[in-house]
């Protein structure tokens, strides 16, 4: 019998629902630090939220190379899901990666082994999707930078807990550097690479 | 696509001799495909309109790509790249947990997702029987009628050329 048992569906209008997380996506990458929600529900996979869900599916196909941290990767079913929903290869290499997919932030691995981009090329570097506790209560963040019309506020409980100075190699790097997708289950919020935070104690 | 490797790995757990069980199967729904793909979607509808169908969902929405097709000279000369053709696939899964699968030619998603519908039935316990005896069967009838219609028609205009042989010498 070909018995997928564990295998939760993937979106139920593909197009529509795609359009409309892509759009969250967009809108949370043009305002740095605001918190967008992704409405269209996939089944998600064990170890995976609601918006991680609908991400992979809106951005990941077979020209996107994947990294998975070892909380998901040594889960064969959500493994399994990606490969048969979005045909993304899962690579070992970080560098190459894509994107990368982050449960376990407190094992987030140097921000130098994503790909960074090359100069020419300041768009091939590494999209982290970074899952967290919350978006709505925690630390308080002061964001600065394109899109943001003066200073933003960001409340976020974030693992690892010193995220935003790790990020901080982005200033020398630019226009190379790295872009994080914090989710917190429907809960978006971008920090594209032009984006400066200051912690503000909590 | 990984499709095929997901169909190839997936080990059949049943205790009773499962590589058999296993070829069997395999046989039943490559025979239910060569049907299904060549029959029509309102046909596969009003056929299964009859049956009382399990809970299922949709775990691939049908959708609409590309496959290559690739051809050979003479047979078995070199492989070459024919074109492109448009096929849509789907995938289903039942209420008891098989998962069909469905590849058809063409732009007819709905047709892609009975013809999955289908698949998944035919390797379930409860409802292999009924979808073979109720819409397989017929549509393979009618498939055949078909083609030997079709072939009737072409036999009634062969030509058989012949060359007398000329006097000469």
């Amino acid at each position: 019998m070909t018995t997928i048992a564990e295998l939760p569906p993937g979106f139920a209008d593909k197009v529509l629902s795609a359009q409309s997380t892509f759009r969250s996506v967009m809108d949370a990458m043009a305002r740095p630090g605001s918190v967008q929600r992704i409405v269209p529900g996939a089944g998600p996979p064990d170890r995976m939220m609601r918006g991680t869900a609908a991400i992979a599916l809106t951005l990941f196909d077979h020209d996107t190379p994947l990294w998975l941290d070892s909380r998901m990767a040594e889960s064969p079913d959500l493994v399994k899901w990606l490969k048969f929903h979005t045909g993304a290869p899962v690579v070992q290499d970080s560098s190459i990666a894509s994107f990368a997919l982050i449960s376990d932030g407190g094992a987030l691995p140097p921000l130098e082994r994503f790909a960074l981009g090359t100069s020419e090329y300041p768009d091939r570097s590494t999209t982290l999707i970074l899952q967290v506790d919350s978006l709505r209560s925690g630390r308080t963040f002061e964001l600065r930078g394109p899109g943001i019309d003066g200073a933003a506020t960001l409340q976020a409980s974030i693992k690892p807990f010193d995220l935003f100075e790790r990020l901080r190699v982005n200033e020398a790097l630019f226009p190379r550097g790295i872009d994080v997708v914090l989710v917190a289950d429907d809960a978006v919020v971008a920090i594209p690479r032009t984006t400066r935070v200051v912690s503000k104690g909590s | 696509m990984k499709l095929s490797n997901i169909i190839d790995n997936l080990e059949s757990a049943s205790s009773v001799d499962p590589v058999t069980q296993h070829n069997d199967q395999q046989a039943q729904r490559k025979a239910a495909m060569a049907v299904l793909a060549h029959a029509e979607a309102g046909e596969i509808a009003a056929r299964l309109r009859d049956l009382t169908l399990p809970a299922h969902q949709d775990l691939r929405a049908p959708e609409n790509g590309l496959v290559m097709l690739r051809g050979r000279a003479g047979g078995d000369g070199a492989p070459f790249n024919l074109g492109e053709a448009t096929a849509s696939r789907a995938a289903v899964r039942l209420a008891s947990g098989e998962v069909g699968f469905g590849y058809t030619l063409g732009r007819d998603g709905e047709k892609a997702r009975l013809i999955a519908l289908c698949d998944a039935l035919v390797q379930s316990r409860d409802f292999g029987g009924a979808v073979e005896r109720d819409v397989i069967a017929p549509l393979r009838e009618q498939l055949m009628a078909r083609r030997t219609q079709a072939a009737a028609e072409t036999a009634a205009t062969k030509v058989d050329f012949y060359t007398m042989v000329r006097g000469e010498g």
